[in-house]
């Protein structure tokens, strides 16, 4: 290493399947490959997964959480996108 | 494996204001998310001294893992047999893996991997003092297991809920890690405990030179500690130093007893009022001494620490060189 840190990579791993990869860590590494090998060390020394995926982390776009407000409150007044927004008689069954 | 906040020096208890110049309704708003048991992550607002306060504790924990692995290592060769010497290359490994942990961690606070290792190397960082101490015989490596790493796990526990979102994630990894640790520890010093005179007297030697040095580890007494005030306000501690230092001897005292090890206090006393034990005075001089640098293995510590580095040196040079190569070859 000449003075600078090796890029960062971000790891996701799959704890079995049919379950979505899910953020674990981050390791340093020059390349893909390395970054898969230091990942699996890293990560995965007590069966956590069957699966790993690594992204380099600048290529990860990020909302701003500054923001966070104005991104997801719209959400909040829209409540008649939520089941329970509608009343409807004890009687009817299986809805 | 360890953390607590070290100074070099005892500080006279001066919590200091905070943050004068940052905008009280941030400050505000941060603390209130704060008190809420809420998690802060990377690149919420956070006030500065919040953020060096997490960049020392956290780098020093990772420094601590990573400078754990060498009294152990040492032992690797001479492991009693092959179980034995598998474990403990499994814990050694898993050490190391709780470092690169909380670098990561430390990583998204802004500092870099590199200056965190600099400050590692040139001595300018500080790391858990327990380190500085010898491993003389295979029940140290036992005793490391049982003592240190059980200690560990009481600082380490609470800290899962600490209010900085990628270090409470990297807490539960090492958590969840840590327990065989100490349990292959005990083992071991159960099984030295039920074999020859010589073993039994291994045993206690190794128990009396680690017990204090396990105590000292969850840091100085509350009145001495100038920065836990302000860390339990911000939830990055979430028990002082001696809370979790009482809890520790508790549940210590009779594993110690349940194998026919003596605790080396003579002060050690069950006290039925308070439903714990009451314990010796612990030589802070010595503690202060050995965060100074001047525990007894201290340079040779860091010289291994150096010589790993130097040596590993041609395997990056090696990885860096790959990476060009199939870089150009690609463009080609």
């Amino acid at each position: 290493m000449s003075g600078h840190d090796w890029p960062l990579w971000e790891v996701f791993v799959r704890a079995k399947g049919g379950l979505s990869h899910r953020h674990v860590g981050s390791v340093h590494a020059p390349d893909k490959e390395m970054a898969l090998h230091h990942a699996r060390d890293t990560y995965t020394r007590r069966l956590e997964g069957v699966s790993l995926w690594v992204v380099k982390s600048d290529d990860i776009i990020a909302s701003d959480p500054d923001q966070a407000g104005p991104t997801f409150a719209p959400a909040e007044d829209k409540i008649y996108r939520h089941p329970t927004f509608y009343e409807i008689p004890d009687e009817v069954k299986h809805i | 494996m360890y953390t607590t906040e070290l100074d070099k020096q005892p500080e006279k208890k001066n919590v200091t204001p905070i943050d004068g110049a940052e905008d009280p309704a941030l400050v505000e708003a941060f603390e209130a998310r704060v008190a809420a048991d809420e998690f802060i992550e990377p690149k919420d607002w956070m006030p500065e001294a919040y953020r060096k306060t997490l960049v020392r504790q956290i780098s020093q924990h990772a420094h601590s893992e990573i400078v754990g692995m060498l009294p152990e290592g040492n032992w690797i060769t001479r492991a009693p047999n092959l179980r034995r010497k598998a474990i403990l290359l499994a814990k050694v490994q898993d050490e190391g893996g709780h470092g690169l942990y909380l670098y990561c961690a430390a990583e998204t606070l802004g500092t870099s991997r590199e200056e965190m290792i600099e400050a590692l190397h040139s001595g300018k960082a500080k790391y858990s003092t327990i380190f500085n101490y010898p491993t003389l015989t295979w029940a140290d490596i036992a005793a490391i297991g049982w003592l240190v790493d059980g200690a560990a796990i009481m600082n380490q526990v609470p800290l899962q809920r600490t209010s900085y979102g990628p270090y409470a994630r990297a807490m539960v990894r090492v958590c969840k890690e840590e327990s065989f640790h100490q349990r292959q520890g005990y083992e071991a010093m159960m099984h030295l405990m039920a074999g020859t005179p010589e073993q039994k007297r291994m045993a206690q030697d190794a128990m009396n030179r680690w017990w204090w040095p396990s105590l000292m580890m969850f840091g100085p007494p509350d009145e001495n500690s100038p920065n836990t005030e302000r860390s339990m306000r911000w939830r990055i501690k979430r028990e002082t130093n001696d809370e979790l230092r009482q809890k520790f001897v508790d549940i210590t005292v009779p594993q110690a007893e349940y194998i026919g090890l003596t605790v080396p206090d003579d002060a050690l006393a069950w006290n039925e009022e308070k439903g714990g034990y009451d314990f010796g005075e612990i030589d802070w001089e010595e503690f202060y001494a050995v965060v100074r640098g001047e525990g007894p293995v201290a340079k040779e510590r860091m010289k291994a620490r150096r010589d790993a580095w130097d040596k590993g040196a041609w395997v990056r040079e090696a990885a860096d060189a790959h990476e060009a190569k199939k870089r150009a070859a690609a463009a080609a």
